[in-house]
């Protein structure tokens, strides 16, 4: 394909090759707020009809790890901002410097996500044969990580949501299952971020993004944003759901 | 051609911080919000907030403010038709009633979810 310089051949100018590039981008994005919103239709309506398991398994989750990984997730949005904003200005060392931090940040999300699932795991909170919601309530020994107060707050609330649907443990499992499909493909996403932004740091190393060619940096930013925009709403569907009682 | 003469709009560091201070501030109060009990508005404030961020995202982060109209047409749209999916699915669900004439669940489990929240 014939380039001159940043100019690939079927474009007059940069901005048209920048408009076209972000335009491509956005109609993916659409595509995959169809993929995540119909995923987060289905929960909704599993949600308001087993609404007791879901607030149980809610409960269950830790507030402190989600919301740290909020914060970490957002400030890796800012820091991407940054490093778009150094290469439309050609600050080379600091896209460098921001792509890393970008990377960093997503990885401290990677190392909480694993201590969540972790912590699932060891609490018999993962669907399949072994799930059981009642678990740590009914042997607390094997749950040493869950301090007495919160344990005790646990079993009132399992006893009360016990009554109100028969059948909590299944639909405790459901709401494990939208938990873990949503978390997992919301962490897959920011895998192939992660890989993406990988690559640009080796571009930019290479001192290839400027002020004339930055629309790598650009697009792989928006993609990155997206991945945050969908956390901003599992956040509050999955963690929130009934912290009030 | 007007579209050819429109040059790159770069956001400065500083409405990146205003917006990054901004959304970390909705983040605590959407925090501080699940721990009042609103009753059924509880999820209405939460979805309220993240959208507010969410939007905050697209238009200063993802630089839609600054994109060109074509740009923001197909922005809107993907929102309208994920609107359609929403409302259109939600009222089926809502208003259903099977071949018993049995209402769907969802709607008798909601009512008495409510009685017993008061």
């Amino acid at each position: 394909m014939h380039r001159t310089g940043a100019l690939y051949g079927q474009f007059k100018t940069l901005e048209q090759q920048k408009d076209t590039a972000t335009l491509g981008m956005w109609i993916f994005l659409v595509t995959e707020v169809m993929f995540f919103g119909g995923i987060m239709l289905a929960y909704t309506i599993n949600r308001h009809t087993y609404f007791h398991a879901f607030a149980m398994g809610s409960n269950t989750l830790s507030l402190g790890l989600g919301g740290f990984n909020t914060v970490v997730l957002l400030a890796s949005s800012f820091t991407m901002a940054m490093a778009v904003w150094s290469s439309q200005t050609s600050r080379k060392s600091l896209i460098t410097l921001f792509l890393s931090l970008t990377i960093l940040l997503g990885f401290v999300f990677f190392g909480v996500k694993y201590v969540e699932y972790a912590q699932k795991f060891h609490h018999h909170l993962v669907p399949g044969k072994s799930f059981d919601i009642f678990y740590c309530v009914n042997s607390p020994t094997k749950c040493e990580d869950i301090d007495a107060a919160d344990m005790a707050k646990e079993k009132e609330e399992l006893e009360v949501a016990a009554k109100a649907d028969p059948d909590l443990n299944a639909h405790a499992q459901l709401y494990y299952s939208a938990y873990f499909g949503m978390t997992g493909l919301h962490a897959l996403h920011m895998v192939i971020g992660a890989g993406l932004l990988f690559w640009l740091l080796k571009e930019s190393v290479a001192g290839k993004f400027n002020a004339e060619w930055n629309n790598p940096v650009d697009i792989v930013g928006l993609y990155w944003h997206f991945v945050d925009i969908v956390w901003i709403y599992l956040f509050p569907l999955l963690y929130l759901i009934d912290r009030h009682k | 051609m007007s579209e050819n003469e429109h040059t790159e709009h770069i956001v400065s560091p500083g409405m990146y911080l205003t917006i990054i201070l901004t959304l970390l501030a909705l983040t605590g109060i959407t925090v501080f919000a699940a721990f009042i009990d609103l009753g059924r508005f509880n999820i209405v404030v939460a979805l309220l907030i993240a959208t507010v961020k969410a939007t905050l995202v697209v238009l200063i982060f993802m630089h839609a403010k600054y994109a060109p109209e074509r740009t923001k047409l197909v922005i809107i749209a993907g929102i309208f038709w994920l609107a359609l999916l929403l409302f259109m699915t939600l009222s089926d669900y809502a208003s259903r009633v099977d071949y018993r004439g049995v209402r769907y669940p969802m709607t008798q489990i909601i009512s008495h979810t409510i009685e017993d929240r008061g």
